[in-house]
């Protein structure tokens, strides 16, 4: 499949997580957020935003165990469970943001 | 708990030019989802997988070395190198990045997850274990 945002074409997987890392830009995030019905706020671009920074000092898309830990590490327990990262992402914090966020699907998901 | 297996994943390939040590490496974070005693073994040419300054842009393929460092993250805090093997290659621990995970049972103080060990406790650990992945 493929996203168009500001008359670009970003080809993507079968899936919906684009192919190539360097396409993503917050309009590409946003247009990809639509396709999943979510809603982009402040609240998600922190989780997007952290997951971005993750990728980049270790070159994986976490585990959504390891995702919690990481946040509740840097921003405290009422970020990191499960409850209120399923709340802003449903169909699962690690697999969706992820997506959003333009990074691989996470290591270990199937 | 009492189903906990010892794991230990033997890695003996240099990081690029095959498939192995990335392979090794996304085998490790997968399973560790099942809670299991894992440990690393570095020898032969899988040393210069932990080598710091890694630089693949020339060859075309991801610097995967800093997911290393994530596997703290992931429960997996011990990665045993062989000192024999540095040693036939002019590698001193000096030579490999710096690996640390954070001891839950320690209030959180970060430790070395890098143990440089002899051939001989090498083949202890080996002795050790219940499952082996040689990769």
């Amino acid at each position: 499949m493929e996203y168009h945002v500001n008359g670009k074409t970003i080809p993507a997987d079968e899936e919906g997580y684009i192919t190539n890392l360097a396409d993503w830009d917050k309009d590409v995030a946003l247009e990809i957020a639509k396709s999943e019905g979510i809603e982009m706020d402040d609240e998600r671009w922190e989780v997007v935003n952290f997951l971005r920074d993750y990728y980049d000092e270790y070159q994986i898309a976490p585990a959504v165990r390891v995702l919690i830990k990481a946040i509740k590490k840097s921003m405290g327990p009422e970020k990191g469970n499960n409850k209120y990262l399923y709340e802003l992402f449903p169909y699962g914090p690690a697999k969706q943001a992820c997506k959003i966020a333009g990074l691989p699907k996470p290591t270990g998901c199937v | 708990m009492s189903d906990v297996k010892k794991f230990l994943y033997v890695n003996r390939k240099a990081p690029y030019g095959t498939i192995y040590a990335l392979e090794s490496l996304e085998v490790v974070l997968i399973g560790a989802a099942f809670d299991q005693d894992v440990s690393l073994a570095f020898l032969d040419d899988g040393v210069f997988q932990l080598t710091r300054g890694q630089e693949t842009d020339e060859i075309g393929v991801k610097n995967f070395s800093p997911t290393f460092r994530a596997l703290g993250d992931y429960d997996v805090t011990k990665l045993y190198v062989e000192r024999e093997s540095l040693e036939e290659r002019g590698l001193t621990e000096d030579d490999l990045q710096e690996i640390t995970y954070e001891d839950e049972d320690d209030d959180w103080a970060e430790k070395p997850s890098i143990r440089v060990v002899s051939r001989a406790e090498m083949t202890d650990i080996m002795a050790q274990q219940d499952v082996i992945l040689s990769f």
